[in-house]
Formats: structure tokens, sequence, C-alpha cells
């Protein structure tokens, strides 16, 4: 399968998704450039971590207004895997493809730390290779991961099991301590009502080699080749 | 009598020597503009004019150097056809004057370095100098802290490099002039660094980047200077980073070297434009000619001498061939950058600047680069020395071994900086083998069976005591840090931070820390391929200690060799290689151990002293430790290796039990006749070099000690891991009893703790 | 013509960088502050014949990009 990694100026996670796809997965996978409009008949679609534009205005604001959104709008909205990570999901935020918004971490301080997160939903393509409750080592590294939504919206996210990754301690559980930013109910990563759209604040493409000191960001990965392989399948 | 009176040539900086120089190079009197470009290049910022001559005796050659000094940054072949690039750079008055944006712009400012060499950087580190946490400068200093640490976080994190090491320490004599020493790494191909040259007469100069404005006029002069008072008032000249502008700046340079019509290129930092046209032309053996109307501007009215001297930020200047515009252009323009053609290249060897056709100044480059004045400042031995080697441990009351590890441990200097690196992005291009823990840093380089581990050292207090031996030390450390890691070390970049060099006792302390760095250099086989003076490091006349700091780089041939400084599993033997004690070997016992807690982390924190002589340095035995370390790593024998420095042999030990997973250990020291209180202090807590505690499954433990025979190096046997204690023993007496989780929490709080009080 | 557009969190949102504010101010000893909230502040320059429709750019361009909606609301003001 091909993955697409869509590159904004100031995207800076765009080689180590393409190195994880590409020389970690053995996946074909390719950058797209974002004033460009085709996404070269990738499968998925990866947005990286960065600062998009410098993300002086707010994370993402500007990268929604970049050409190759529309197309990955397009994807997305026809059922195709788009996983934002870190700064992705900010944009997927600002794009309106997914839910809600980003605030400051509560500490005001940028935080790169290894953190638990427990796998909420497996009914996603990012996530149908883990088992439900698995508590996978991410790191994150991000200074705007306070995930905000208003109290409807975050019932209605709960209630349709669309928060698919929490914030837990190292036994699974979420605690006020496992959060490392304060975003509420501990969300760390949720998707759309379609499930083919996922974000989330912790860096999966970080930990896909035990050198780096965590394997556990793999599932996500090695999830979308299975999904897709299975779409393939289909008569 | 001159066209400017001396008021003007004070604020220029410039002495009336000078100012007779300038005349005797142009023949005429200058214009104001010519003036200020004069005093920005001979100011001793851009000219080393105190330093220059000293510089000249550190060794800069080697097998593997590929460019030493004289270029925006130094190279080492590191086999495959790749190059690491690297330098280290002050930013101290800036950081002292707005911590953020001072840190920030540092820190772009070594990136550009890099980058101009044609290599992508993948990794940052920084060394910085801080007043005390407490007392009555202390709400300042956690203030300074925490720009500083914000700054550096706000440009690295977002322009995608990963921070992966360095090291901070507190000392009182930083309170009014922090330090803040940027140093960074980048990969080329070898055969494709590029220089920072001038040529092909009617070439096209072209200005990319960020617009200019009035910020960070007289920079250069005023990193020259000492503060006062009244050094608050000179805000306006610190820039503003745009680490968005940067990145942009980056990928569009290296997209353009990929082919081969950019002649050369180079950043405008310190002095802006004047700096670069002139080096790139004197480098070039050409002339420059520009008109500064074509400078893309972001005020108005800004005058041909501002737009000369602006050090805004996040700008370069490049040479390219004639024909090959249209190129060029759509590549910037590809990352939304303008690049304005401003001027070509001459044959003329002058810096020609006109301002609408008209000429504003018109100076051989030869003049503002070559011929820049070179002084042999007079040196005098301080009266201080006299004084500081006295130490009489008699008058002193000795602290009990573990209520000082405690109260090390929780010292700002030793203390876990994961308050710091947890801002630091140190994961980003996910080649980080070694997690940043300030220790040595180590990145993988991709494509390549390789990594490359990176580590910066200084102690000021060492070369307050003797900037000799003291700069020694530094080298020494910084090679042994790399060399834990797993690596040889194969090229060193140096920072010298000093007070003012035209007092003789500074620039005695200059002299002998060059000297020392050069004779401990030549003696590991380091070649220095670049760096930086930073002089006039003083406040109110009060100079910060002598503080060179070097930076290390080594390379491991097999990544999956790369070690961490941590104990992996209980039950492992652990080994101390090297002088067996504190005191070094050949320190004499007894009333002399003075000798081993000379210039220690223990006499300052338990007893307030900066005194003695600085810890005991071989290095013929620094040396063969060296070579038994790449050995003993190459042959997969270590599990884990931490060298001896702040704090002891104590501290060491404790730190390896920490980030562990709770595997404590069991130690007895060897005692030697009958000690008293003292020797065991100096067994625990000197700072003898050459020194370093590894760990190795019990299987290893014999061909371990074979080897160390084999390369002369002592080692002995001292312990296990294991338990949930630190347990250590002196001869079999307790010393140290502490369950190692308490120490660890102890010692991991401690720093974020200044920052958890109100920043009143 | 110049229009100035306010944009500040909603109050329903915490505001993390206000509240650190405030804390330092009542450490500081100003206890006769209360809440603080912080936003950002923007100055355009529009080239629009009136005011009203000076004001109904600066609207559009808050609503599409200076504001997040989601988190954030905006006042504008408009010179003349």
């Amino acid at each position: 399968m091909k993955f697409a990694v869509v590159v904004f100026p100031g995207s800076n996670c765009d080689h180590d998704a393409y190195h994880a796809a590409r020389h970690v997965l053995g996946q074909d996978a390719v950058f797209v450039w974002h004033k460009e409009t085709s996404l070269q008949g990738a499968d998925a679609v990866i947005l990286p971590g960065g600062f998009s534009h410098g993300d002086y205005l707010r994370t993402g604001a500007i990268a929604r207004f970049s050409p190759v959104m529309n197309t990955v709008t397009a994807f997305a909205r026809g059922g195709g895997p788009v996983l934002g990570i870190c700064n992705g999901f900010q944009i997927l935020l600002e794009a309106g493809l997914l839910p809600g918004a980003m605030l400051r971490n509560k500490d005001l301080k940028f935080h790169c730390e290894h953190v638990h997160l427990r796998v909420e939903q497996t009914d996603t393509p990012f996530t149908l290779r883990a088992p439900v409750g698995q508590t996978l080592r991410i790191p994150i590294a991000h200074g705007e991961g306070n995930y905000f939504a208003e109290p409807d919206v975050l019932r209605d996210l709960e209630a349709s099991r669309r928060v698919v990754f929490r914030y837990c301690d190292t036994s699974g559980i979420a605690t006020p301590g496992s959060n490392p930013n304060g975003a509420v109910n501990n969300i760390a990563g949720i998707c759309n009502e379609g499930r083919n759209v996922v974000g989330l604040m912790p860096h999966p493409e970080r930990a896909c080699e035990p050198a780096l000191g965590s394997a556990d960001g793999l599932v996500l990965f090695e999830s979308v080749v299975s999904a897709l392989a299975a779409q393939a399948s289909l008569p | 009598m001159s066209a400017h009176d001396s008021a003007v040539l004070e604020r220029h900086g410039l002495k009336p020597d000078e100012y007779d120089r300038i005349v005797q190079a142009l023949g005429r009197e200058p214009s104001l503009t010519e003036l200020g470009i004069f005093s920005v290049m001979w100011s001793e910022h851009c000219s080393y004019k105190s330093s220059r001559i000293h510089l000249k005796k550190l060794p800069t050659r080697g097998p593997r150097v590929l460019q030493g000094p004289g270029e925006n940054a130094g190279a080492v072949d590191i086999g495959g056809g790749l190059a690491a690039v690297f330098k280290i750079e002050s930013h101290n008055h800036p950081s002292f004057i707005e911590p953020y944006q001072g840190a920030a712009t540092g820190v772009g400012g070594i990136i550009r370095d890099i980058f101009t060499m044609g290599a992508r950087p993948i990794a940052l580190l920084n060394s910085l100098r801080f007043g005390p946490m407490d007392g009555a400068t202390g709400a300042r200093t956690r203030r300074t802290v925490e720009g500083v640490v914000a700054g550096i976080a706000g440009y690295g994190n977002s322009i995608g490099i990963p921070t992966i090491g360095g090291e901070i320490a507190f000392e009182d004599c930083y309170a009014g002039n922090p330090l803040v020493n940027v140093m960074c790494l980048g990969i080329a191909r070898s055969d494709a660094l590029v220089k920072g040259n001038a040529g092909g007469v009617g070439n096209p100069v072209y200005y990319v980047g960020a617009r200019t404005g009035r910020d960070g006029i007289h920079g250069a002069t005023m990193a020259s200077a000492e503060f006062d008072d009244r050094s608050a008032e000179k805000r306006p000249a610190v820039q503003v980073g745009d680490p968005f502008m940067e990145k942009l700046l980056l990928e569009a340079c290296l997209e353009l070297m990929k082919g081969d019509a950019l002649i050369g290129v180079q950043d405008m930092g310190a002095a802006g434009l004047t700096c670069a046209t002139s080096e790139m032309g004197a480098r070039g053996g050409c002339g420059i000619e520009i008109d500064v109307q074509h400078v893309p501007q972001r005020e108005t009215g800004m005058t041909p001498y501002e737009i000369m001297l602006s050090e805004s930020q996040e700008r370069m200047l490049l040479v390219v061939k004639r024909g090959r515009e249209a190129e060029v252009e759509a590549i910037f323009q590809k990352w939304d950058l303008h690049a304005a053609r401003i001027g070509s290249v001459t044959e003329t060897g002058l810096l020609q600047v006109k301002s609408r056709g008209e000429t504003v100044a018109e100076i051989p480059n030869a003049a503002l680069v070559d011929e820049a004045p070179v002084y042999d400042r007079p040196t005098a031995r301080p009266r201080y020395l006299d004084e500081v080697h006295r130490l009489d441990l008699e008058s002193l009351t000795p602290v009990s071994p573990q209520q000082a590890l405690g109260s090390l441990l929780s010292s700002p200097t030793i203390a876990s900086k994961r308050w710091v690196y947890r801002q630091y992005d140190h994961m980003v291009r996910t080649n980080t083998l070694v997690l940043a823990g300030m220790g040595a840093g180590v990145v993988r380089v991709k494509g390549t069976p390789r990594a490359l581990a990176m580590s910066t050292d200084g102690n000021g207090r060492y070369c307050y005591l003797d900037p000799r031996r003291g700069a020694m030390l530094a080298l020494a450390e910084a090679a042994r840090n790399v060399a834990c890691a797993g690596a040889v070390p194969i090229g060193a970049t140096n920072c010298l931070n000093f007070g003012n060099p035209e007092k003789p006792d500074i620039m005695w302390g200059l002299v002998e820390a060059i000297e020392g760095l050069s004779d401990a250099c030549r003696a590991l086989d380091i070649p220095i391929t670049g760096g930086n003076v930073s002089l006039y490091n003083e406040t109110d006349g009060r100079a910060i200690f002598p503080t060179p700091v070097i930076g290390v780089v080594g390379l491991i041939e097999d990544a999956s060799c790369a070690l961490g400084r941590s104990f992996r599993a209980a039950g492992s033997e652990i080994v101390l290689l090297g002088a067996s004690v504190g005191r070094g070997d050949a320190e004499p016992k007894g009333r002399a151990a003075s000798a081993g807690l000379g210039g220690s982390e223990y006499l300052k924190i338990l007893h307030g002293l900066i005194a003695g002589d600085v810890p005991h340095l071989d290095l013929e035995a620094e040396r063969a430790l060296l070579a038994l370390l790449a050995k003993a790593t190459a042959g997969r024998l270590l599990l884990s290796a931490h060298d001896c420095s702040d704090g002891g042999l104590a501290v060491t030990l404790a730190e390896s039990a920490f980030d562990s997973g709770g595997i404590g250990c069991l130690v007895d020291l060897p005692a030697e006749g009958a000690m008293g209180e003292w020797d065991v202090l100096a067994d625990l807590f000197g700072e003898a070099g050459g020194r370093v505690v590894v760990s190795v499954a019990a299987g290893s433990l014999g061909p371990l000690m074979d080897l160390a025979a084999e390369c002369g190096v002592p080692a002995r046997r001292v312990g296990r891991t294991g338990g949930d204690r630190i347990a250590v023993t002196v001869g079999g007496r307790a010393a140290i009893d502490w369950k190692l989780a308490d120490a660890e929490r102890l010692w991991s709080e401690a720093l974020a703790q200044y920052f958890a009080r109100p920043a009143a | 013509m110049k229009a100035r557009v306010f944009v500040t969190l909603k109050p329903s949102v915490l505001d993390p960088q206000g509240r650190t504010i405030a804390d330092a101010l009542h450490s500081m000893g100003y206890t006769g502050v209360g809440d603080v909230r912080q936003g950002k502040y923007f100055e355009l320059d529009v080239d629009a014949p009136s005011a009203d429709q000076t004001r109904a750019v600066a609207a559009e361009v808050a609503d599409k990009l200076l504001a997040n909606p989601v988190i954030e609301s905006y006042r504008i003001e408009v010179d003349g």
C-alpha cells in the first residue's frame, strides 16, 4: 500500500512519518507538497507533526487553507483513512474534519516525554490490530495539546465511542496525574463519525523501533495496512 | 583633527589608534557609514583581535578534518562519504538583556551556520550558566532560566531539530552575566560542502529571508563591551527570532545546494550585511557591489548605515552563477521566499555600497577582514590565585557522606535537568538513541550503520582556580562523555567565555586556557575545527569565571553499540575504570586529601568554598581510558558507562542507578591504610578526571579486566547492581545507605521545585 | 481604514495563561485584581470606502482565520 505524507512548509515530522512507513514498515510512501492537489494514488494519508505555517496565530489555523486540504477533505469524506499526528491533529480540528480545539498545555510549557495511552476503540483503521485496553508507551512533543470541546460535543464523542486514545498511567487507568496537558477527559486522540479520520497528539512514528525506546506506535501503521488489505480482499 | 569626534568613536567602540588605521587603510577620512562598517568588522566579536594570535596554537588538523576554522563551521569525515558539520557559539549578551529572544536567536544563528555549509542540521546542544537560584538575585535568575530554556525550546522545537544534550551549571559569578552557548551538528556529503565564497565577476548577489529592520544594530559591538546599569537601555539592540522563516530558508537553501547554481552563501549574523558581503568577498579574493535600495526593508526611512549594520535575523546572502537566476528564484518562490538581487561580484576587491546609485561606502575587503587589528595584549597572573589554592580542611567540620550526597543531589548543578529537557523536543527526526539527560546525546545517522555522540563540558570553578588545567579537564570530560556513549572522539569545537581582555589578569586566564586546551587536544588527538570567543563577560566590572566550553563529537561505527549511563540489569558487576579514588592515584593520602577535594562541588555546596588545587588530570591515562572504552563498547562488553565529574564517584554511582527503573547498587570502595573522615570524603566526592563507572554482565567481567590490563587502565570491581538501595561502604565501613527511590525523588524534583514558587 | 480585532477565549474556556498572570499579580500584592483573561489583538488596514464595509471585511476575516469559533470570540472596532 501507499502512504501520502503531506508536507506543509513548517512540517518537521514529515520525514519521521515517511521513515516509519517506508523503512520500518516497508510500505510505499510519498511526500505530497501542500500546494499540490493530487495524493498520487495513495491509500492512506498522514498529516505529520510540526508547525505547519509557523503556527503563530493558532496551531494549524493557516494550514487548512492549503490547496492540498481540499483533496484531503474529499479523500476523508470518501472514507479514506487519514491520520493526523500532533500538528496534523490540530490541522484536522481547524479544518473541521474532527470536532473540538486545542488550548495551550495547562502548565504553559512544551512537553517532550514518553506517556502512556490506552487504546479505547479498535474499530478504526488505525487501531484494529490493537486489543481494546492495550497500553501503549509513546512520546508526546507539544505545547498545545490541551484538548477542549464544548460539553455537548464531548458527550456526543463519548456516546458514539469516538475517543480513540486516552492518557493513562502504566496500569492503563486514566488518572489526573497521567494527563500531561490538561486535556478534557484525558483525551489524547479521537476519530470522526465515519471512524476513518483519526487524530492524536502523541507521536506513534517516534515509537516504531526498539532502538528509539519503544516500538508501541507501530501498531497504528500495521493496523491501517491490515485494514486496507482486508478492504482490497473484499469481492 | 578627524572628521568624527571622540564621542562618535567611543559609541562605535573604536580606539583613537584604530581610527588612525582606518584613515590609513582608506587613504582618507571615513564617512559615518564607513565608520560603522569598520566598527563592527573590527569589533572583538567579528575580528577576534585579542584572541587571534593565541587561537593559532590550537591543533586544527587531523586525518578526518575536512574543514577547520575560518568557514561558517568545521567539518569532519565520518565515513560513508559523509561529514559531520558542527560549531558552538555564544549568545551571552543578548540572553542577558532579553532571555527568551536572546537564546532563541542564538539557536537560530548556529543553525544557519550549519546549513550554510550544505549540511542538514540533526542535533542541538546547549551549555548554560546562571547565577544562584536563590538569594538576592534568585528571582531574576529564575526568570532568566525560564526565558532562556523557553527560547531554546521555542526555536529548536519549531524548526524541528532535536535538542539532545548539553549541561547547565549555577555559580555566583554568572548572576549578572549568564552564559548561553549553543552547538549544532549537521550531516553533509563530504564532497558537497558549501563555502562562504564570492567569485566570478558579474555573478549576481542575492539577499533572501526576513526583511531588514533596525533591530540588532551594533549587536556585534555590544557583545564586545561590558555591561553596566545602562544596559537595559540597549534593549532595542536585541533581535527577535522567526523560526518559521528559518525553516523555509533551511529547506530552500538545501534544495538549492543540491544543484550547482550556487557559488557561495553566508548567513547575516553578527554585523549583518556588512560581515556577509566583506567576508565573502575577502574569502573569494574579489569585490562585491550592492545597492541598499534593493535590500528588502521592514521599516521606512532606513539609512544605508542602518541597513548595513542591522542584525535582523533569518537572512542569507548568496552568490549564484550568472544565467541561473530564474532557477534560483523559482526554488525560493516554492518556499514562499523572495530572493532579491542586491548587487554583483566585482574584480575590485572592494566592498562598494551604493544607495540609489550613489556610492556611500567603498572599502577594501581585506582591510575589513584580513587587516583587522590584532593585539598581543599584556597578561598578568591574577593575585587571587595565591589565596585560593590554600585549603585547610582541618578548619572545617566534615559532613557525613550521606548528608553530603543528599545536598549534592539536590543542588541545581547536579540535580536532574528533566524540567529543562522536557521542554526541548529531543526526539524529532527519530534519530535520538540516548535520550537527553544532559550527558552525551547520541543520534544515529540514517542510511548508515553509524551514530554520533556529542557532549559539551566546561567547569568555570576549575578554570577560576587554574584556567590551564580547567580547560584541559573540560576537553577531557567531553571526550570521556562521548567515549562512555561508545564513541571515538573525532573533533571538537570551543566557546571561550571570558571577561575583559584589556585587563591583564583576564587575558592571562584566556591564554592559559587556550594553551591548556591545545595541549589536551594534542594529547588526546582531538582537533578543534572551529568555535567562538566571547569576551567582555563582565557586569559592573565583575568578570565571570574563565569559562571555556568544549563540544566534542564522537563517532560510533555501529549504532547498536551506543550506551547510556543507567544500570541495565540487576546482578551486573560494577567496575571502576581509571584511578581508583577521588583524589587520583598520584595524590598522596592523609592531610593532603585536600588536593582530592579541591575545586569540588562538595566544597562549594557543603562548605561554601571554592578553593584548593583543581582535580587531578593525567592525559596519558585519559588517552588509555578512551581507547579502552572504545574497545569495550565495540566488543559489547558494557551495559552502562558513566564518568565521574561534578560530585565525584558517589554522585556517579547514584546517577547510574537513576532512570534505571529502580536498580540499586551495593558498592565497597577499597580503603588504603587508616582512612580519616576527610580521606573517605575525598574518595567519594573528589572530582579527579579519568574515571568511569561501568556495569557489565558477570560473564563479561573477565574479558573487561583483561582488556583494561591490555590498555594499561587500572580497573577494579567495586560492587554489584541490584536491590532497591544505594549502599556504599569504604573499606567495609558504611558511608552511604539510602533507599534508591528516595534519593531519586530528591534528585529528580529539586530543580522543578524552584519554579513551583510564584514568579514574583 | 483601520479595523481593530480583539480575540479572546470564550468565558466557558479555561485560560491557563490568564490564570497564571492573575496568580502572579496576586503574589505581587495586587489583590484588587480579580480574574485576568488574555487574548490577541490585530490591527487591519482595510481598503474599503466606509466604516460599515470595513467592519464587514474585518468580521469575515475574523470568522475565517483570526478566531477559532470553537474556543474564541471576537470584538471589532473601526476608526472613523
